[in-house]
Formats: C-alpha cells, sequence, structure tokens
C-alpha cells in the first residue's frame, strides 16, 4: 500500500490483503539499513487472525521515497505524521531494534497515537561497533557482513528456517546490500548518538517486550536496563535465538505478538 | 580489523540447513519419505496454503528433506533462498518460467549445454518465449542482441564445448545497466571454484546431477535466487512485482523482498509444473555435497597432472582447458577461478574422426558416457556419437571439430587415469 506524507510516497506492506479498517491497526517499524520485508512471516498472519497489519518503510529505505532522517527523534515525530495520515486512530506499534528506538519516542512524546507497545530487540542505548561505523561510513559490503554475523544466533548461522528453501544468513546480509549508499551508516549513526534516558518512565500505555537470549547487538542485560524502567511490562524469552527474532523464531513470534497484542 | 565470524565454506557443505532430527536425534539427514504433511487444525491448514505461515503442505512444493539441500546450496553460493527440482534442466525451465511469459526475450549465450539450447531454440518459441544467441565472448554483442523485451541474460560459467570462461562482472553489468538480471548456469564450477553471486550474477542455477553429486547416481537441479537484483524497479517482472490471483492478490516483491524469486518459483512453479526433486534423490545429492570441496581440490588436481600428459603425447595436437596458457580466457579464468578452471576439457586425437573412435574404444578405466562431473573419469567422442550426424562442416559451426575428445577428469589415481588415455592414444595411431 502506498500513501503521500508531505508529497512524498511512503510504502507498507500489509500482509497482500487491503486494509481492513474495522480491525486493530498494527505499525510495524523496522531496523537500521533493513525494510518492512523483516516482518514478512507476521504480516499475512496477522492481516488472517484479526488485525490490520502495516509494515512501514522507513524514509529512503525499502520502496519508500524521501530523504534519510538522521535522528531517533525526527524519525519518531515522522512515524506519528504517519500515524496521523494513515487515520486509523491509535495504532498498536511494534519496534524491531532502530524501530525499538522509534517506537519508544513515539510512545513517549505522542501518547494518543499508541494504544499498546511491543519492542523486539530493544535497548536503552545501541552503541555502534567503531569498526561497524567507518565500514558503513565507506559503503563497504564488511557492514552487512558484520551486521548479519551479529544480529543471529549460533543456530541461526547453520540452519533452522521454517520456510521451505530460505537461508536466513545471505537473505540478512541481501537485505542490507540492497540499501543505498549511505542508509546503514544514516541509521547506525541515529542509533549510536541516542540516549532513551528515562524515556521508559513516561509511557503509559501497555508495553511487551521480547528479548533473544543470544542477541549480540541488543544483549538481554541491556535489555534489562530498559525494561527496569517501565511502569509495568510484559517481558518475553526467547531461547536460542538472536537480534534477527522475527526471522529466526517466526513462529515463536506469531505467537507472542498475537497474545500480546490482543 | 573485525570480521564476520560466518561459518566457513567447508562447513557449510557438512552442516547447513540440517539441526539433528528433534524427534530421534538422528545425526544423519533423515528421508522423508512422504508425499504429505498432517495438519495439527484445519486453522493452520488454511494458513499454509495461504502462505501466512510456513510449513510443509505436500511434497511437490515442499519436503523436509529437500529442503535440507536446498538450504545448504542456497548457503554455499551465498543466495538469500533455493529451490529443488527433478533435474537440471527442470531448474532451468523453472527460472524461466517464473520471471518470463510470451512474449519476453532472452539473450544466451551460444556456447551452453545442448539440452539447455534446444530447449530456448526449438521449445521455449512455442511458448512465446524467444532467444537470441551471442558469442559469450563479445560484450557488444551483448548489447547489442537486448531488446525491450529482454527478460534475462543467460550463460554458463564454463562453456560448452570451448571451456569459454564467462567475464561474469562485465555481462552483470550489461545485464544491470539495462535493467535485467544475469542468470548463470554454474554446473561446471560449484559454489567451490567460482561464488557467481559475489560477482554480480542474480540466478544461479546447476544440474545438480554432476559435481554436486558428484557421484553419478541421482538426477536433480536447483535454482539459487541471489536476491540482490530489484524486480519492482521496472514493470518488467510482473511475476514478482504486480498482485497474484493465485494468493488472492499477493504482491511478492511487496510482501517478500529479496526473497521474492525464491517465494513464487515454489508457490507457483513446483505447484504448477511440479518438476519436484524426490526426498531420496535429495538424501543422495547430500552425501555428495558433503564431501564437494574435498572432491573439487582433487578434481582439478587431477585435471592439471593429466593436462601436463596430454600436452606431451605427440598423438595430441591440441588441448583445450582455461588453465593452458593458449587459452584465449587464460588470464581471466586465473582472475575469476583462482582454485581452478574445472575438470572438464578437450583435446584432439591426431588422425581426424576415426582416430578418435579408435580413441574411445580402447579406453578402459575411463567410462564411455553422455555425462560429466561424476567421480569416475568419463570421456566421449562427440563426432562419433551425440553429432555422429553432422558433417565436418556442421560440426565445425558447432564448435566441434572431428577430431575432439571431451574428457570429464574423474578422482582415481592419476598416474592410473594417464596410463588408460596413454593406451587408448596409441591404439588410437594403428590406423
Ligand atoms: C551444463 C549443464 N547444464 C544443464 C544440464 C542439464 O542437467 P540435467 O541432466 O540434470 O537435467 C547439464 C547436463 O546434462 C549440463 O551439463
Amino acid at each position: 500500500m502506498e500513501v503521500k506524507l508531505q508529497e512524498v510516497t511512503v510504502n507498507l506492506a500489509t500482509g497482500g490483503v487491503k486494509v481492513d479498517k474495522s480491525q486493530p491497526p498494527v505499525l510495524l517499524v523496522h531496523g537500521a539499513g533493513m525494510d518492512r520485508t523483516v516482518w514478512s512471516q507476521q504480516t499475512r498472519y496477522l492481516a488472517h487472525h484479526g488485525f490490520a497489519p502495516m509494515a512501514v518503510d522507513l524514509p529512503g529505505h525499502g520502496r519508500s521515497e524521501g530523504e534519510l532522517l538522521s535522528t531517533i527523534s525526527e524519525m519518531a515525530d515522522w512515524v506519528a505524521d504517519l500515524i496521523h495520515e494513515l487515520d486509523t486512530g491509535p495504532v498498536r506499534l511494534v519496534g524491531h531494534s532502530m524501530g525499538s528506538l522509534i517506537s519508544l519516542e513515539v510512545a513517549a512524546r505522542h501518547t494518543d497515537a499508541v494504544e499498546r507497545l511491543i519492542l523486539m530487540g530493544a535497548a536503552a542505548a545501541m552503541p555502534v561497533h567503531p569498526e561497524l561505523l567507518g565500514a558503513a561510513q565507506r559503503n563497504e559490503i564488511l557492514a552487512p557482513q558484520l551486521m548479519t554475523a551479529w544480529a543471529h544466533g549460533a543456530r541461526a548461522h547453520v540452519a533452522g528456517n521454517p520456510t521451505p528453501g530460505l537461508w536466513m544468513r545471505s537473505g540478512c546480509q541481501a537485505l542490507l546490500e540492497r540499501a543505498a549508499d549511505g542508509v546503514i551508516h544514516n541509521d547506525l549513526a541515529a542509533c549510536n548518538s541516542y540516549d532513551a534516558g528515562d524515556i521508559a518512565g513516561r509511557i503509559t500505555c501497555p508495553v511487551t517486550v521480547i528479548v533473544g537470549s543470544e542477541d549480540k547487538m541488543t544483549p538481554p542485560k541491556a535489555t534489562a536496563q530498559l525494561v527496569a524502567g517501565f511502569q509495568e511490562v510484559d517481558l518475553r524469552h526467547l531461547e536460542g535465538v538472536g537480534h534477527m527474532m522475527m526471522i529466526e523464531a517466526p513462529d515463536r513470534i506469531r505467537e507472542m505478538m498475537l497474545s500480546a497484542l490482543r | 580489523m573485525v570480521e564476520p565470524d560466518y561459518l566457513k565454506f567447508d562447513t557449510l557443505s557438512l552442516h547447513a540447513g540440517q539441526e539433528p532430527d528433534p524427534t530421534t536425534g538422528s545425526r544423519g539427514v533423515p528421508i522423508y519419505q512422504t508425499t504429505s504433511y498432517s495438519f495439527v487444525d484445519t486453522e493452520q491448514a488454511a494458513g499454509l496454503f495461504n502462505l501466512e505461515q510456513p510449513g510443509h503442505i505436500y511434497s511437490r512444493i515442499s519436503n523436509p528433506t529437500v529442503a535440507v539441500l536446498e538450504e545448504r546450496l542456497a548457503a554455499l553460493e551465498g543466495g538469500v533462498g533455493a529451490v529443488c527440482t527433478a533435474s537440471g534442466m527442470a531448474a532451468f525451465h523453472l527460472a524461466c518460467a517464473t520471471i518470463m511469459s510470451a512474449g519476453n526475450h532472452v539473450v544466451a549465450s551460444r556456447n551452453i549445454y545442448g539440452g539447455s539450447h534446444n530447449m530456448l531454440n526449438l521449445t521455449m518459441p512455442r511458448f512465446g518465449i524467444t532467444t537470441t544467441f551471442v558469442d559469450p565472448r563479445d560484450h557488444d554483442a551483448w548489447r547489442s542482441a537486448i531488446t525491450p523485451e529482454t527478460r534475462v541474460l543467460f550463460a554458463e560459467t564454463l562453456g560448452n564445448p570451448g571451456i569459454e570462461v564467462l567475464d561474469v562482472p562485465a555481462v552483470a553489468e550489461i545485464a544491470h545497466e539495462h535493467g535485467l538480471p544475469l542468470m548463470l548456469d554454474a554446473t561446471f564450477t560449484t559454489p567451490y571454484l567460482m561464488k557467481p553471486i559475489e560477482l554480480g550474477a542474480d540466478i544461479v542455477m546447476h544440474s545438480v546431477t554432476k559435481f554436486l553429486g558428484g557421484h553419478g547416481i541421482a538426477l536433480g537441479g536447483v535454482v539459487v535466487d541471489g536476491g540482490r537484483f530489484d524486480w519492482a524497479a521496472s514493470d518488467k517482472f510482473p511475476t514478482l512485482s504486480e498482485p497474484y490471483d493465485g494468493y488472492h492478490g499477493i504482491s511478492f516483491v511487496e510482501e517478500y523482498g529479496h526473497q521474492a524469486l525464491s517465494m513464487r518459483a515454489r508457490a507457483e512453479g513446483l505447484r504448477d509444473f511440479g518438476a519436484a526433486m524426490s526426498p531420496a534423490n535429495a538424501f543422495h545429492l547430500l552425501q555428495g555435497v558433503e564431501t564437494l570441496p574435498l572432491r573439487m581440490k582433487r578434481h582439478v588436481e587431477n585435471t592439471t597432472t593429466v593436462i601436463e600428459f596430454l600436452e606431451a603425447n605427440d598423438a595430441v595436437p591440441w588441448v583445450s582447458h582455461p588453465s593452458v596458457s593458449s587459452h584465449p580466457d587464460h588470464e581471466l579464468s586465473k582472475e575469476l577461478l583462482p582454485k581452478g578452471a574445472g575438470a572438464i576439457l578437450s583435446f584432439g586425437v591426431t588422425g581426424g574422426r576415426e582416430a578418435g573412435r579408435r580413441f574411445i574404444e580402447n579406453v578402459q578405466l575411463a567410462s564411455h558416457v553422455a555425462n560429466v562431473g561424476d567421480a569416475k573419469t568419463l570421456v566421449i567422442h562427440p563426432a562419433s556419437t551425440t553429432h555422429q550426424q553432422l558433417s565436418a562442416e556442421d560440426l565445425t559451426a558447432a564448435g566441434v571439430s572431428e577430431d575432439l575428445i571431451r574428457l570429464s577428469v574423474g578422482l582415481e589415481d592419476p598416474e592410473d587415469i594417464i596410463a588408460d588415455l596413454a593406451r587408448a592414444l596409441r591404439a588410437s595411431q594403428k590406423g
């Protein structure tokens, strides 16, 4: 589905069905250098289980046009504007990695736009390895490779994709390779310079956080620091899963999302 | 410097795509010899049929044993996904049928496997897909053959019968300049000798029957999806970028992005054309893939030894293989194929068609078969077998001289291979 936001085309994947405005809207926000397709194992399922999922391509990502936004705060304002433009009322907001930082900001600063929050691969701060930032700045293939290597648990490096014939490691690397020059660096720099501070304490809607035990990008310890700040939180653990949990463990994530969204 | 801690090629050859069986602990890949899979309940069944959730329905579309091989071959090639098929020809057809429709056009290398040539030249035109064949070394010919209806450029990494080395980065660039994907048949190189996706190819297919299996006991094919090509950048690929009624208006690019080709090839191509790989064949082919790096290394070593012998033999006027300095692609081969240019070569026998026939009739260890890429050494003399109906002029046009012997060097002790060739060459000269 395409919508216009300030005259610029924004693309959202809706699970291959027309958005049903009578169903609760779910807006899904991807992480650094990625796009809507990271949610492909969830959107179609949600669309047939009582929700209206919309997995967005952030500006300059995937099939969305527009200039890159360089801070988490700008990205959050953009998402808030998008929610307004979609005209669905408050959404259930789901964020992964950089998308979780954006979602936190939206929920804290635009309280009337968000009904529920689900965060995956989340932390209050996401410092980025300087060599990864450097490789991303030079648009080297090393950046997608390092991100892919760190973003998957040990199992996902060998096997385990329930979709027959798909190979996760190259799937992730190819997705990142397809990002236009500058996109990965823009996003990683935005993550690197962001500090959520005490933002968690200001969030009033129900929050679910899903954490992968083998997440090296946002390790369980870092997620725990963020989680400690919420007034109330539903924390779910995934054993043997890394940062790309929606792809590494799509079945378990679908179940968790469904129960958290209802 | 930090490096991605990826599992390496040899490790992936053994492990990629498989976890010990969760119920039995079986370390070997089990043969799931079944046509169908019990559904948990109607909701799960509906979800599977509707692509809402992944899983197996029916073995024409997917099978757990075949899926291990698919994931493993995708891993070895660095592709985002793979679809295995009943044969190499089925893989070629599946790839073509997934991205093209009647009215479309292919630009293909003229130096390709005869079966692939037949399909493009004779069979596909009946379905409205035509092909222009070009000299794979002539970059201008590739460029000028492209028409508004062209949808793919196709070649072999190593051609047939001259073992032409394709300049993959250059031809990929030509394809991409025109918004087209490059599809390669990488049967002769296998991912051990060349990773075409890293060099710019978008789709890689194999006759898994050959070196990947290595044992010559099972047919199979695979289409590997590179995942880097943007199918939605133009309106040329509506099967991937437009809504598909087969799954209630799904657009594969919109939902699966970089994995659109893999998803559509299975959801439509295997479902409707049905050229699925059998689980037993997948099992056999997996046993071969486990030792691919070891075997390919030895194939290349034996080839080097055999070439040294042939070049020194008085009854052999010429030897054609990219490792030979007189081969037109010798330099390119060093660049693109640093681990070796494969185990298939051709050479001439002094005395023409008759001498070639006598050579073949006198080999004892080498097998006289219409195949390549077996663990065993294979020979064929096209002028007296596959091409026997052709005149000398027609043979030349096909790039096959009357004295040409094609050799697929196997894994026997090289001294035994050489002794066999020496005996047959002596006999060939006693006309
Ligand atoms: C280069 C090449 N491609 C494709 C094929 C077709 O493969 P299959 O015989 O597995 O159908 C063959 C061999 O027969 C081949 O040598």
